[in-house]
């Protein structure tokens, strides 16, 4: 994918604005909020405050990317639980999750606390984020360990 | 509740096999409405149910979506009385449709008291006619048919699915009467339903204002001037030449630079330079000079007056006094303001984006361009939350007077400076008490004074206990700014029921008493004997306090400060009791018990969703919240200096619905107003130190 913008355009801008991907979300452009969280190389990192020069060959997943069918454990956590409110923020709120539970994938309750707090969600859905978190981390374990079952059989 | 069958519902002509009763959600009673039309060609229904021949129901709900969950809650009424299955319902957004439709906005927590009965009686009604239409089909009676979701069942094993009775059912007359569900029947309505927008908001569907996009659109941004300045002079010979970049031009005290992208509007916004004349604008200052002097002024506005309060105070054993006061807050929704809107060489607009109210922006933008409101349209989308901010339509008037400059459509898309900057504040609000008590420690005199700005009146002078204490005198005073002010989530009752609920904590430890038990008396005192007019209803107060008491382990829990406040508003009960404890050092806020009597519960996730949302806001921006002033111009902007409450700062909450089957009233706003009482209580509780200013940290 090329695009012929001003190398200084950051991602959030060049994803919005030139390649139709509305789902991440601009929220504060100072890398306060996290509603812009998207992957960099797989890592969550704010697309806010980064031009595009510095991912010129870099990995990007974006909300739209997570999964095919919507259906990353994460995803199907945060329906089950019925977690949004507006939902502005829930796409960052959601890649960061992702992210995070890639690093950990059994986190103990103040590993998920501590890692979402960075992503501020206004209508206060926090307490639904968090246990959403550790059901997507349920989801995703009976996932491989039924794939490993197959494998093996 | 009257309602004619005339008045309200209609059947319209069948359309592709489908059986749609226009269904009119929101008509006044004995009004009569027009037959309903749902013309597919013009891309515009009407409020509608429909049920194709497979089965499946589409509703369309009316009221803007801004996060309170009106959209799920709705279709879950009028699904329950038709009586279907949930999975075969599908939701759509409606536009505005003043014709169809009353009350089209999202304000006050009203849309479900509002509407109840004309949701209940739209499903009811719908399902009565598949009945008629299947005993007919029998030739049984129609007293011995049934349904059960989606299928009509007759005594003999007979079953019929909705769909396949859709052409009979559109060719018969309207019943006048119907009868509803048990409440124990219920198979949706009380039960956790989940948002309908759900799945497009978990793949990042581009269901938001600030995601609208349309053909020839350009993109803008606003340079806005200090709250009082006008603007002498810009410069924007260097934006111009800038890449992307399409025109700058000035309209009433603005500067607006349109481009093409994002990006290259913000670029070339940095390089317009903007000169106001100078004048003494609003600061801080100032608005402390204003509160010194409404607390002194002879010229107050008297709300309310029982018995003879200066008397009793003359006479009382024991007298409290206290000042609490608010600052300015802005609303901060994590989706900026924004809105689309196209004005055309034809004289037709099109407006699009998030509003609370799009009736009146269409009314607003018709006057501002002295057209007819017929030649507006406003298309609605989801809103990234508004907490009453969207009930302003600066920014869709902005958008229609950019684009009638310009002749192009555009979107003005605010920075979060320019939303945080620019706003429609909570008013800020200074409040006095003072409280007689007698040798018993009997609160006999009550005395409040408010002082607003840009406030009209700050306090609610009917408020509980006011009803119960012999002697009162409620007093305001509004102080003119030029800083803008509207309504903020719970408008009044957010500050006002802080002030309050924290000087009643402290009456009761002047006069020996305990919090809730001084509150049950005083209700007992209002329900047997009131004094003037009551707005609330004791009994309903009582029942919330009481298990609020009970859930919470009220002063039972070792090692634990608790803090306790109630509040009636928007027509729901909430009582709360918050838990402090000394956690290294410092009190913190560990856990929240909320009892709420908002009636019937219609989703319950929804309504825990509501109640901690407003709990988790009241306390962060009790805690935290502040904006100053200096020259009239607003500080901090952004989140690195106007702090709001994280994931890892909330206290756990346990959210209780009182079950009384009572008609449902509004769950958006009531829990906001009594918490910022129940954590300084409780704070106090843990400190010894009453908490009289917001924030309470700084
Ligand atoms: S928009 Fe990037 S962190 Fe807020
Ligand atoms: S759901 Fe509204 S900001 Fe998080």
């Amino acid at each position: 994918m090329s695009l012929d913008i001003d190398p200084n355009t950051p991602l959030l801008w060049a994803l919005r604005d030139h390649m139709s991907l509305k789902g991440t979300k601009y929220g504060c452009g100072i890398a306060q909020c996290g509603a812009c969280t998207v992957w960099v190389n797989g890592e969550a990192t704010r697309s806010c405050v980064l031009p595009i020069s510095a991912v010129a060959n870099a990995d990007i997943t974006t909300i739209e990317g997570l999964s095919d069918h919507g259906d990353h454990p994460v995803q199907v956590a945060w329906d089950e639980l019925d977690v949004p409110q507006c939902g502005y923020c829930q796409a960052g709120q959601i890649m960061t999750a992702a992210s995070f539970l890639k690093k950990k994938p059994n986190p103990s309750k103040t590993e998920i606390v501590d890692g979402m707090s960075g992503n501020i969600c206004r209508c206060g859905t926090y307490h639904r984020i968090q246990e959403a978190v550790k059901l997507a981390s349920e989801i995703a374990s009976k996932k491989k360990t039924k794939s490993t079952v197959k494998k093996s059989a | 509740m009257k309602s004619t069958r005339r008045s309200f519902i209609q059947k319209t002509a069948l359309f592709s096999g489908a059986f749609c009763l226009g269904f009119d959600w929101f008509q006044a009673n004995g009004k009569e409405v027009s037959m309903v039309q749902t013309t597919m060609e013009s891309g515009r229904f009407n409020a509608f149910l429909a049920i194709d021949p497979s089965g499946k129901i589409i509703l369309y709900s009316p009221n803007p979506e801004i996060g309170q969950g009106i959209k799920t809650a709705f279709p879950v009424v009028v699904a329950e009385e038709l009586d279907v299955d949930w999975k075969d319902v599908e939701v759509r957004q409606a536009n505005l449709d003043t014709q169809n439709f009353e009350r089209q906005l999202t304000g006050g927590s009203g849309a479900l008291k509002h509407s109840w009965e004309r949701l209940r009686k739209a499903g009811a009604t719908a399902r009565k006619m598949f009945i008629q239409a299947a005993s007919q089909t029998w030739n049984v009676d129609a007293s011995t048919c049934k349904t059960s979701k989606g299928f009509v069942l007759g005594p003999k094993g007979q079953k019929a699915s909705y769909g396949s009775l859709v052409a009979i059912a559109s060719k018969l007359p309207v019943p006048t009467e119907v009868t509803y569900k048990n409440r124990k029947d219920y198979q949706i309505i009380g039960k956790r339903t989940k948002g309908v927008d759900n799945k497009n908001v978990v793949t990042g569907k581009p269901v938001f204002g600030l995601d609208i996009e349309k053909p020839g659109m350009v993109i803008a941004q606003i340079i806005r001037p200090p709250f009082g300045a006008t603007l002498k002079s810009f410069d924007a010979a260097d934006a111009l030449k800038m890449p992307g970049i399409v025109d700058v031009v000035s309209f009433k005290n603005k500067v607006a630079i349109v481009g093409k992208s994002t990006w290259e509007v913000m670029k070339a916004r940095a390089t317009v330079s903007c000169k106001y004349d100078s004048g003494d604008f609003d600061s801080d200052s100032t608005h402390q000079k204003w509160f010194d002097e409404g607390m002194k002024t002879d010229k107050a506005t008297v709300q309310r007056k029982d018995g003879d309060f200066a008397a009793a105070l003359a006479r009382s054993a024991k007298v409290v006094e206290a000042t609490y006061e608010c600052p300015f807050i802005s609303h901060s929704p994590m989706e900026p303001m924004n809105f689309f809107a196209d004005v055309r060489a034809d004289g037709t607009v099109l407006l699009a984006g998030p509003t609370q109210v799009p009736q009146s922006a269409q009314k607003a933008v018709a006057s501002l361009l002295k057209i007819d409101e017929k030649k507006v349209e406003v298309e609605l989308s989801k809103m990234g939350g508004g907490f009453g901010r969207r009930l302003n339509n600066d920014f869709a008037l902005d958008a229609a007077e950019l684009s009638s400059i310009i002749k192009k459509p555009v979107k003005v898309m605010w920075t979060r400076e320019d939303d945080m900057g620019g706003g429609i504040y909570r008013p800020a609000a200074r409040y006095h008490f003072k409280a007689g008590l007698d040798a018993s420690g009997n609160m006999i005199a009550f005395y409040l004074r408010g002082v607003g700005i840009n406030a009209g009146n700050a306090t609610r002078q009917d408020n509980f206990p006011v009803g119960a204490i012999e002697n009162v005198l409620v007093e305001s005073v509004n102080q003119v700014s030029a800083v803008t002010t509207g309504p903020w989530r719970a408008p009044i009752t957010n500050f006002l029921g802080y002030a309050e609920q924290a000087f009643l904590d402290e009456v009761a430890e002047a006069g020996g008493k305990d919090p809730v038990q001084m509150r049950l008396d005083w209700l007992a005192r209002a329900k047997s004997n009131p004094v003037g007019k009551i707005t609330y209803e004791p009994d309903r107060f009582i029942e919330v306090i009481k298990q609020a008491a009970e859930k919470s382990n009220w002063k039972k829990k070792p090692g634990v400060h608790q803090g306790f406040s109630v509040y009636f508003s928007h027509l729901s009960y909430v009582a709360q009791v918050a838990d402090a404890q000394i956690v290294d050092g410092k009190a913190k806020i560990t856990h929240v018990t909320a009892v709420t009597d908002c009636g019937e519960v219609v989703n319950l996730s929804g309504a825990e969703n509501q109640i901690k949302g407003a709990i988790i806001d009241g306390m962060g921006h009790a805690l935290y919240a502040k904006l100053r002033f200096n020259d009239g111009v607003a500080s901090p902007t952004n989140f690195n200096g106007y702090r709001l409450i994280k994931g890892n700062e909330i206290p756990t909450i346990n959210a209780y619905f009182v079950d009384n089957g009572i008609e449902p009233t509004g769950l958006g706003e009531p829990a906001l107003p009594p918490t910022g009482g129940s954590i300084a209580n409780a704070l106090y509780a843990a400190t010894k130190k009453r908490l009289y200013k917001q924030p309470f940290e700084v």
